[in-house]
C-alpha cells in the first residue's frame, strides 16, 4: 500500500503494534481510512480488531507505530483526546445507566454542563433527522437493545465526529433494525463522514462497506473491495483456510417421537426491576430434533435458561418436565440426574470457574451425575479419573491449550467453549440446553460445536439452542421459535422459516398478522 | 493532578506469591527496628529479647505451643470461611461461647467425674461455638445482613455475657467475691502432654489434627472443591448445583465449632476456670494467622507459631525493658498490614496517573521478538 496516495485520508495508521506479555495482539498494522467511506475491519474473534480499535480510541497505548490524523502525526492518549480529534465510538457492550433517562445518559458523557432540556431537544432533533427515532425522556431500563444502541449512536453524533467506529453493531439488532442502521450509515457517508465498521458478518460488509481490511492473528492479511469478493472468499481470508460446512440430515418421523423436554406454562416474575418476566412459555423438544430459540438479547433468554436449567427452580413442578418426569421443583443437580445437560452463555464465571483447572471444571458440572466415577468413599475426589476424563474430552473436541491441565481462563474463548460443550456431550445427555453455543467463538470451532449438537440430536437426544445468531439457528435447527419480551412464539418448521418472518417476530410482531403491527412512531 | 491507580497484572508471579509471607515478615522486622529505636531501645537487644529468648528453653517451647494452639485451631476454621468468600470476623465471640458451653459441666455439675467429662466438655464447646456462629449465618441467609458486622458485634455481646456470668450466677461462692468460677475438678482439666518438660496440653494436638484434616478436605474432597468454587466464582458454583446458603452455614458452623473447641481447650487446659477475660484476642489474631498462612492449613501451623511468639515476646520486652506489651499488638498489626500489602502488589501494580508513561521507542522493538502461537 502506498501511503498518502490521494492525500484525502482522514486516518492513517502505520506499523501499529501492541504486545500483551508474550502475545502480539496487533503486529505492525497498516490501515488507511479515506474521507467519506465506510471501511470494514474484518477478522475472527481474537484477530486483534478490538485491540486495534482501542488504540485508535485512546484506551490502549500502542507499543510502537504511528497514527496520522488529516496528515498530522498524533498521539491518542485517552478517549477524551480521541473525542477532541473527532473520533467517536459506539461500543458493542453499551455503557448506559438503566435507571436514568436517555437524555441524562447523554448529558453524562458530554460533560459540558449544558442543561438536560437543551440536550434532550438536540438529541431529539438529531435522532429524527437520521431516521433513528428516540424519546430522550424515556428510561433506559424500559428500552429495547436496538433503542439503547440508538442512544449510543446519538451520543456519539452529538460530538460531531469525523470518524465513527462501530463495534459489531448488528449483533444485537433484528434484521429490520439492522436495515434501518444501514440507511443511517449511508446517510452519514453522504455527509462526508468516515465510518470504521467492525464485523464478522460478511453479507452486511459486502452490502454497505466500500473497502475492507482483513486481520488474522494480529496481522493485516489483505485489503480488498468487499463488493468484488464473495462471502466465501472473504471467509477464507479471515480464517486462513476453508471452513467445513455444517451438515444437517433431515429427520424423519419426528411427529411421533417422544418429547424429552416439555415446558408448560412456564411463568416467572422479574427478579430485579430490570429483568424480564417470563409469560406462560410452552414448548416441547422431541427426541431427535434441534429447536432453536431466536431473539434479540435481553428479551428473557437468560431468565428462561435459568428456569429450565434449575438454577432457579419453579413453584409448579409440572412447568418443566424432563423425560416424562416433573422437574420444575428440582435443582439443577436433580435435573442433571434426570439426564439433562446445560451450557450457559457466559463461559468464564458461569460455565467454568476461571481460576480452576480444566479437570476441576469437569467436576463442576458432573460431580453428581458421575458421582461413582469421580467421587470415592467419604467424599474424596478421584482426581486421576477426573483428569483422564478431562483429557478424553480435550481430545474429542480438539481443545488447543498450552499446558496439560491449564486454568480455564488461560484458554481462548473458542477452545474453552469447545471444552464446556464437550464436557456435557461426553455424558451423552438425553436433553441438552445450550445458550449462545458459539458466541465469540472462531469459525472453525463454531462449525465443530454446531455439528456436534446436530449429531447429538440425531442420536436420539432433544437439543434446545438459544442464540442471537440467526445464521447459526438456520444452520442447525429443525424448527425455530422466537422469544420477545418474555414470550415465546410457536416453533416454526425450518422449511417454512425465513429471515423475514423470524425478524418480524424478533421485533415483537405477533405471529399471523405481522404486517399490521409495525407501529409508526 | 496526580493520583495512584491499581492496575491488575496479567499474570501473578508464583515466586512472589510464595515469598510474600517472608517479605512481609522482613518488612515487619524493619519497621519494628524503627519503632524500637524511636522508643530509645537498641533494636538488636530488643529483637533478641523479643524473638530469641522466649524460645531458648524447652519449657518456653511449651508456652509457645499453648499460645499457638488456639490460634491455629481458630485460623484453620477461618481459612475455610475466607476461601468461601464468607467473612467471619467473630471467632473471638465463638471462642468465648465454646468456653462457656463446655464449662457448664464442671461449673454446674462439679460432682460429675470420670473419663466421660472431658469428651463431653469438648463436644459441648464445639456445639457452643457453632451455635453462636449460626447467628450471623442465619442473619445473612435470611435477611442478607453483612456477616462482617454481625459476627463482629456479637463478639462484644459474648464478652459482656461472660463477664456477667462470672460476676453473677456462676461466681464461686467461696471465691471471696472474685469474679471467677470454681476451679475445675481433675477430670475436667485437659491433660498436659509431657508434664515433666512443660505445660503444653492436648490443645496443641487438636490444632495439628484439625489443620491436617482441613488440609485434606480442602485439597482432596468434594466439599473442599465446593468451598473453593463458591468462593472464587459463586455463579459457577450455583451452576454446579452448590447452594450458597448451605455453604454459609457450613463455613460458619465449622469455624465456630473449631473456635469453640479452642475456647474450651484454653479454659480447661491453660486456665482451669472461667474468668471475665479468657483470651488475649486470639479470635482476632487468628485472622492474621489465617492470612499469613496463605489460607493454607499447613501454612497456618507455621504462622500460628510465629504469632504466638509475638505474644511471648511482648511479655518478655515488658518485663526486661519496661516497654508496654502492646508492642505485641503493634507487631501483629504490622504483619497483617504487610501481608495484605504484598498480596495486593502481587495481583496489582501501581500506576501514577497524570505523569506521562511513555516507553522509549527501543523498548517496543525488544519486546516484539516473541510471536503469538494462537490468537486471543
Amino acid at each position: 500500500m502506498s501511503a498518502n496516495h490521494d492525500g484525502a485520508n482522514l486516518l492513517e495508521v502505520r506499523g501499529l503494534t501492541k504486545i500483551f506479555g508474550t502475545l502480539t495482539a496487533c503486529d505492525h498494522i497498516d490501515l488507511n481510512i479515506a474521507k467519506g467511506e465506510i471501511h470494514a475491519l474484518l477478522g475472527e474473534n481474537g484477530a486483534g480488531k478490538s485491540t486495534l480499535v482501542k488504540m485508535l480510541f485512546g484506551s490502549l497505548e500502542p507499543n510502537s507505530g504511528e497514527i496520522f490524523w488529516n496528515g498530522q502525526a498524533v498521539r491518542i492518549t485517552s478517549p477524551g483526546a480521541a473525542k477532541k480529534l473527532g473520533i467517536g465510538m459506539v461500543f458493542q457492550h453499551f455503557s448506559l445507566f438503566e435507571a436514568l433517562t436517555a437524555a441524562e445518559n447523554i448529558a453524562l458523557s458530554l460533560d459540558d454542563g449544558s442543561p438536560i432540556s437543551s440536550i434532550a431537544a438536540k438529541a431529539r432533533a438529531l435522532s429524527y433527522s437520521y431516521g433513528l427515532p428516540l424519546d430522550p425522556d424515556s428510561l433506559v431500563g424500559d428500552l429495547s437493545v436496538g433503542e439503547r444502541q440508538r442512544i449510543e449512536i446519538i451520543r456519539c453524533l452529538l460530538q460531531t465526529p469525523q470518524l465513527i467506529i462501530l463495534d459489531e453493531p448488528t449483533s444485537v439488532l433484528t434484521p429490520q433494525e439492522a436495515d434501518k442502521l444501514f440507511e443511517t450509515l449511508e446517510r452519514l457517508r453522504a455527509e462526508g463522514k468516515s465510518i470504521l465498521y467492525i464485523s464478522h458478518r460478511l453479507e452486511e460488509v459486502k452490502r454497505i462497506c466500500d473497502r475492507a481490511t482483513v486481520l488474522r492473528h494480529g496481522k493485516v492479511v489483505g485489503h480488498c473491495n468487499p463488493r468484488e469478493e464473495t462471502a466465501a472468499s472473504l471467509a477464507r481470508m479471515m480464517v486462513g483456510n476453508e471452513v467445513q460446512a455444517v451438515v444437517r440430515a433431515p429427520v424423519e418421523g419426528i411427529e411421533t417421537a417422544q418429547p424429552l423436554l416439555e415446558i408448560r406454562n412456564l411463568s416467572r416474575k422479574p427478579a430485579t426491576p430490570f429483568s424480564i418476566p417470563l409469560k406462560a412459555i410452552s414448548l416441547n423438544v422431541r427426541a431427535g430434533e434441534v429447536i432453536g430459540i431466536a431473539g434479540v438479547a435481553g428479551n428473557g433468554q437468560g431468565e428462561f435458561f435459568e428456569s429450565v436449567s434449575g438454577e432457579v427452580s419453579q413453584q409448579d413442578a409440572t412447568s418443566v418436565r424432563i423425560r416424562g418426569k416433573d422437574a420444575g421443583g428440582l435443582t439443577i443437580t436433580g435435573r442433571r440426574l434426570l439426564g439433562a445437560a446445560f451450557v450457559p452463555e457466559e463461559r468464564l464465571g458461569h460455565g467454568a470457574a476461571p481460576r480452576m483447572k480444566l479437570s476441576e471444571n469437569l467436576l463442576l458440572s458432573r460431580h453428581a451425575t458421575d458421582g461413582k466415577a469421580f467421587v470415592g468413599t467419604g467424599g474424596m475426589v478421584k482426581s486421576g479419573a477426573v483428569y483422564a476424563a478431562s483429557q478424553r474430552i480435550i481430545e474429542a473436541m480438539d481443545v488447543r491449550k498450552s499446558a496439560p491441565d491449564p486454568e480455564a481462563a488461560a484458554l481462548s474463548g473458542g477452545n474453552l467453549q469447545k471444552f464446556i460443550v464437550g464436557r456435557e456431550l461426553d455424558r451423552r445427555p438425553s436433553v441438552m440446553v445450550v445458550n449462545q453455543p458459539t458466541w465469540g467463538v472462531d469459525a472453525g470451532a463454531a462449525a465443530h460445536i454446531r455439528q456436534a449438537l446436530i449429531e447429538l440430536s440425531r442420536s436420539g437426544s432433544a437439543v434446545l439452542v438459544i442464540s442471537q445468531d440467526l445464521d447459526e439457528l438456520f444452520e442447525i435447527s429443525d424448527a425455530i421459535a422466537v422469544m420477545h419480551n418474555g414470550e415465546l412464539s410457536k416453533p416454526m418448521p425450518i422449511a417454512e422459516a425465513t429471515f423475514e418472518k423470524v425478524g418480524l417476530l424478533m421485533g415483537g410482531a405477533e405471529p399471523g398478522h405481522a404486517e399490521h403491527t409495525l407501529e409508526t412512531a | 493532578m496526580m493520583r495512584l491507580e491499581l492496575v491488575k497484572r496479567p499474570q501473578r508471579s508464583a515466586l512472589f506469591s510464595a515469598l510474600s509471607p517472608f517479605i512481609a515478615f522482613a518488612l515487619t522486622i524493619i519497621a519494628g527496628a524503627i519503632m524500637f529505636a524511636l522508643l530509645g531501645v537498641n533494636p538488636l537487644t530488643a529483637f533478641r529479647i523479643y524473638f530469641v529468648e522466649p524460645v531458648s528453653q524447652v519449657w518456653q517451647l511449651h508456652e509457645l505451643a499453648i499460645k499457638a494452639a488456639p490460634l491455629i485451631l481458630i485460623a484453620v476454621g477461618l481459612s475455610v470461611c475466607y476461601k468461601a468468600n464468607i467473612w467471619n470476623i467473630g471467632a473471638e465471640g465463638q471462642f468465648i461461647f465454646g468456653a462457656i458451653f463446655g464449662s457448664a459441666i464442671p461449673v454446674l455439675f462439679p460432682q460429675f467425674e470420670g473419663p466421660l467429662v472431658l469428651p463431653l466438655m469438648l463436644l459441648l464447646g464445639m456445639v457452643g461455638g457453632a451455635a453462636y456462629a449460626a447467628i450471623p449465618a442465619f442473619l445473612k441467609t435470611r435477611f442478607n445482613t453483612n456477616e462482617i458486622l454481625t459476627s463482629l458485634m456479637l463478639v462484644y455481646v459474648a464478652q459482656l455475657f461472660l463477664d456477667w456470668l462470672v460476676r453473677g450466677p456462676w461466681r464461686d461462692p467461696q471465691g471471696h467475691g472474685f469474679p471467677q468460677t470454681i476451679q475445675f475438678g481433675d477430670s475436667a482439666v485437659l491433660p498436659e502432654l509431657m508434664p515433666d518438660a512443660g505445660r503444653a496440653n492436648w490443645g496443641f494436638v487438636f490444632a495439628l489434627v484439625a489443620a491436617v484434616l482441613i488440609w485434606i478436605m480442602m485439597g482432596r474432597m468434594l466439599k473442599g472443591f465446593e468451598v473453593r468454587v463458591l468462593g472464587s466464582s459463586p455463579r459457577a458454583g450455583r451452576f454446579a448445583g452448590f447452594g450458597l446458603s448451605r455453604m454459609v452455614f457450613f463455613a460458619f458452623l465449622l469455624s465456630g465449632a473449631l473456635a469453640g473447641l479452642a475456647g474450651i481447650s484454653e479454659v480447661s487446659g491453660a486456665i482451669g476456670q472461667l474468668q471475665p477475660v479468657i483470651s488475649p484476642g486470639y479470635g482476632f489474631t487468628a485472622i492474621i494467622v489465617a492470612f499469613l498462612g496463605r489460607l493454607n492449613p499447613l501454612g497456618i501451623i507455621a504462622a500460628g507459631l510465629v504469632l504466638a511468639l509475638t505474644y511471648l515476646g511482648g511479655e518478655a520486652v515488658q518485663s526486661a525493658l519496661g516497654i508496654s506489651d502492646k508492642v505485641a499488638r503493634v507487631f501483629q498489626g504490622m504483619l497483617l498490614f504487610f501481608v495484605l500489602g504484598c498480596d495486593t502488589l502481587i495481583h496489582y501494580r501501581i500506576r501514577l496517573i497524570g505523569l506521562a508513561l511513555t516507553k522509549p521507542e527501543g523498548a517496543a522493538k525488544l519486546e516484539a521478538a516473541p510471536k503469538l502461537k494462537e490468537a486471543r
